[in-house]
């Protein structure tokens, strides 16, 4: 079947078998590696992805589902070579240690930001409790989203915070 | 920010904000991960590459009777469906163990654990690998297993090995540290003694990303490379040769980026040999990688141990003894990763971190229908199970004796002037100020003032625990003379090329999962040499770039490879001085060394820096007899002992009372790992592991039926904590460099893993002990916290 997406921006479209899952479009279709595969019972959320601006398991949504809507992977948060705040206070913060979680991480707060632009400890952590990190203990994403949150993109003239 | 010239007049030696040497710097691998350009094994698609998928058996235990691949091979897409039998005609279906035991890479004869590999099936695509799975048809005869490694030795019990010639039971082996009749001789005359099972639950590292392998067999040549998610590329290499017959030269182990470890990824499993055969058989690159409950079903597992545990001590407090029996549950084949001398790993450290007067432990292995493994998950090779033991054995001692926790470790701990310290069981504790931590964390903690508030919280009926635990550990294995792992000594490589413009690469031998030794050991190297960490490039994780070494677990990178980095550039650092004295016309004695630069003695101003003496060493100038024109070093680094971080944890937690449900309020962690090269590293590094902590402590175990199921083998089932069931962490730290490490270094990776499940557990006990719960054993699931709270036996694990 023919699909058809944005995907980090760009119009996209595809045949593809009915039953292959967006995660597996994502990586192995489009190449677009950065999102990651860990637990196929919708768990772990390092798949997660943003449709539409909603965080979504992309393990537990077919890519037929993802036809006529927006996605938003892990690469299509950077703006050129300026980086995300999300993604700044993830380094800032030590918010990653193998990295594996960390793009599903970053678009989950990404999405919690873009509705509530400065959440308290417990509306972040709520937000990535449907994802799961090894390595961190978490106390460290929190404070990467915190830096984030108080380290919006402004631009130059206005000093308005935009969407990244 | 930008450094002046007045603020800086060594501009080597760096600031607070920009370090050069140890400090919190950013680390250098974030920004590939930040922008999903982490490069895994997953991530790897080669020209004409295969998938492959495992076909798995079902049951724990039976006679394999027949395979019939037909209507595999006829799907479409279906390249190649590998058996037993064709691995027997390759002489590849039994693999050597890490501990001196094989494995069977396919079922030939006989299932021996729910998960165990049957069938390999190659196809073009990973749809295409798993539809097939479903079409290879497998007779079994069902046998009865044996899953509770109590009735292992049992007369009559079903033998599992009956694969090695001889074998009538299921006994593995037997070993014992300290003496038996000294201990003995002291409890004997001893005014309390308190003993108690311990069970350390079977549980498993999951690491975010699975196991996986892509191999690329190249005929003419015969060379394979095989990209692997592998904690030790180099000892990977080694037995890949032993079992292939690939000769090593010809063998290219690559490491991309490895999404997590924990232990998972020391062992090599038949999915990756399978890969291998795959490739060899199809002529062309075939990857697997395994699904989740594949990893949690088959691969490594950790603990399952049952511990008979006994403490003597004065009624008045003073800790004399501690012995024990336990019964190590080592699964279908014993496939444990410990140094050859010690099956049990270096559990004999049990006798923790207290002044004894005598000890001694015996440890049974025993194989049963489970998965096999064991190394796995932050251990420090079985140090956790050893701390869980002590800690709860000196937790009950305080309870029967009526005294605080913490004052009965206060007073029994080793002194700071007893160290270096000999324990009873053979190990040379190298430094520590346990008393300090102990009171740092109290400090932290506001001890009194919490037990105050529970004291008044108890008399409500609320439920609110306290929990203690004080850690020994003993990292960085090891002494070639004591250590090996199927007999490769456990040293570690390090080479440095300084090039002539003054940049740097460090090539080091162990390999990151997330540790971050790409900032770490550039770090080292710039303390040591004056270089900026972000002009040193630390290579790793690929066999043909690296020198031999035999890899990162047990806490080893640090200690080990860590040493190895600091002396290689001490190397460079003294072959600098002869090149400088040359450049500069003068002789190197009569040189001194600021950081990053050599200059003249009493004449600062006259001298050359790093990069200069870089470019000299490549240039023109005439160098002294007996030093290369380069500014290169290597080195290969044998401990002479192990180091032993430490740390003092204590725990708060509110059991809810109409539930059983335990909340973790608060968690103080203070730790010493001897010198802090980067503390954000190691602040993470112990953050890490106390979420291990808590998962182990309250809620995650892989349980088997009575039929051998596996009960944990999915994340549905195998409950792994979220930022919701995990305080914000409190650390502190002290400092007590390593005595015989050349940057007083102890390593930190697993301290937290071991040291924080004790004190979560004692807190939960403490909690329900005014319903007159002594002991109980993890997990502390609501469910088996509310059968204690009602006098009843916990449900079985």
């Amino acid at each position: 079947m023919q699909i058809s997406m944005t995907m980090n921006g760009d119009e996209i479209t595809r045949e593809i078998e009915p039953r292959v899952l967006l995660v597996h479009f994502i990586r192995d279709e489009l190449r677009l590696t950065g999102t990651h595969w860990g637990c196929d019972t919708s768990n772990c959320g390092t798949c997660v992805v943003l449709m539409d601006g909603v965080p979504v398991k992309s393990c537990t949504v077919l890519a037929a589902m993802a036809d006529g809507h927006a996605i938003t992977t892990v690469e299509g948060l950077a703006t050129g070579a300026t980086l995300d705040p999300v993604q700044q206070g993830f380094m800032e913060e030590h918010g990653l240690q193998c990295g594996f979680c960390t793009p599903g991480m970053m678009l989950t707060a990404r999405a919690l930001l873009d509705r509530n632009p400065h959440p308290d400890d417990t509306e972040i952590r709520e937000a990535i409790s449907g994802q799961i990190c090894r390595c961190t203990g978490y106390a460290t994403i929190v404070r990467s989203v915190k830096w984030a949150a108080e380290h919006p993109v402004v631009t130059e003239n206005a000093g308005e915070e935009v969407p990244a | 920010m930008t450094i002046t010239e007045a603020h800086a007049p060594n501009p080597a030696a760096g600031d607070a904000d920009r370090p050069i040497g140890y400090g919190r710097i950013q680390r250098k691998e974030d920004p590939r991960f930040v922008r999903g350009k982490g490069h895994y094994v997953d991530d790897i698609v080669l020209p004409g590459m295969l998938h492959g998928a495992i076909l798995r058996s079902p049951v724990a235990h039976a006679r394999l009777v027949s395979i019939d691949t037909t209507r595999a091979l006829a799907h479409p897409g279906v390249v190649a469906v590998i058996t037993g039998q064709d691995l027997l005609g390759l002489k590849l279906a039994w693999a050597p163990t890490l501990s001196a035991d094989v494995q069977a890479v396919l079922v030939t004869d006989k299932v021996r654990f729910q998960g165990q590999e049957v069938a390999f099936v190659i196809a073009e695509d990973r749809y295409a690998a798993r539809d097939a799975l479903e079409l290879i048809d497998v007779d079994y005869d069902v046998l009865p297993p044996v899953i509770d490694a109590r009735h292992a030795l049992d007369p009559g019990a079903p033998v599992i090995r009956d694969d090695i010639e001889g074998r009538t039971d299921n006994h593995i082996f037997d070993w014992e540290a300290g003496n038996a009749a000294e201990t003995d001789a002291v409890f004997a005359s001893a005014e309390v003694i308190v003993k108690q099972e311990i069970v350390y639950p079977r549980s498993h590292p999951a690491p975010m990303e699975t196991c996986g392998a892509v191999a690329d067999f190249e005929p003419i040549e015969g060379a394979l490379t095989l990209y692997e998610t592998s904690q030790a590329p180099h000892a990977h290499r080694t037995l890949f040769a032993i079992v292939s017959g690939i000769p090593e030269h010809k063998i290219r182990i690559v490491s991309p980026d490895i999404g997590g470890g924990f232990g998972n990824k020391v062992g090599i499993y038949p999915g990756y040999i399978l890969a291998v055969v795959g490739s060899i058989v199809t002529g062309r690159p075939v990857k697997w990688v395994e699904d989740r409950s594949e990893n949690l079903m088959s691969t490594s597992f950790a603990r399952d141990y049952i511990m008979q545990g006994e403490i003597a001590a004065t009624k008045d407090g003073k800790i004399l003894a501690l012995r024990t029996n336990v019964l190590a549950d080592h699964g279908a084949f014993n496939a444990t990763a410990q140094p050859s001398k010690y099956p049990a790993g270096f559990f004999h450290i049990f006798t923790g971190s207290y002044d004894l007067q005598a000890a001694h432990c015996k440890v049974t292995g025993v194989y049963t229908n489970k998965a096999p493994g064991g190394v796995a998950y932050a251990c420090s090779f079985r140090v956790t199970e050893a701390v869980l033991l002590v800690e709860r054995m000196v937790d009950m001692l305080a309870r029967k004796l009526e005294m605080d926790p913490a004052e009965l470790r206060l007073k029994n701990l080793i002194k700071p002037e007893q160290f270096p310290y000999k324990n009873k069981t053979g190990w040379e504790y190298d430094s520590g100020n346990y008393e300090r931590a102990l009171r740092l964390s109290m400090e932290i903690a506001g001890y009194d003032d919490l037990r105050r508030e529970q004291k008044e919280k108890r008399a409500r009926g609320e439920l609110m625990g306290i929990g203690v635990s004080f850690f020994t550990e003993t990292v960085g294995a090891g002494p070639r003379k004591h250590m090996d792992i199927v007999g490769l000594g456990m040293a570690d490589g390090a080479e440095l090329r300084i090039h002539p413009t003054g940049k740097a690469v460090v090539r080091i031998s162990v390999q990151s999962q997330g540790q971050g030794h790409e900032t770490t050991f550039a770090q080292i190297v710039a303390e040591e040499i004056g270089i900026p960490p972000e002009d040193i490039d630390v290579v790793h994780g690929d066999t043909d770039q690296t020198p031999f070494g035999l890899g990162t677990y047990g806490s080893r990178s640090t200690p080990v490879s860590g040493a190895a980095v600091a002396l290689v550039a001490r190397k460079v650092r003294e072959k600098a001085k002869f090149i400088a004295a040359a450049m500069l016309e003068t002789r190197p004695e009569d040189l001194e060394w600021e950081k990053g630069r050599w200059f003249v003695k009493g004449d600062p101003s006259v001298g050359k820096t790093m990069a200069e003496i870089a470019m000299g060493a490549h240039g023109t100038v005439a160098l002294p007899e007996g030093i290369d024109g380069n500014l290169d070093a290597e080195v290969t680094y044998d401990p002479p002992n192990l180091t032993f971080p430490f740390g003092a944890y204590i725990c708060v937690v509110d059991v809810d009372p109409g539930t059983g449900h335990v909340k973790v309020r608060r968690f103080i962690a203070v730790d010493d790992c001897g010198t802090r090269i980067n503390p954000m590293i190691i602040e993470g590094q112990v953050h890490g592991g106390l979420t291990d902590g808590v998962g182990m402590a309250l809620m995650q175990f892989i349980g088997f039926d009575e039929a051998g199921n596996n009960l944990g083998g999915s994340f549905m089932d195998y409950l792994i904590p979220t930022s919701m069931e995990v305080p914000n962490w409190e650390t502190g730290f002290t400092v007590t460099p390593s005595p015989h490490h050349p940057i007083g270094a102890k390593g930190v990776g697993e301290s937290a893993t071991v040291g924080s499940p004790p004190a979560i557990l004692n807190a939960v006990v403490d909690a329900i002990s005014p319903l007159g719960v002594t002991h109980m054993d993890m997990p502390c699931t609501p469910a088996r916290v509310w059968a204690a709270m009602q006098g009843r036996a916990t449900p079985p694990i």
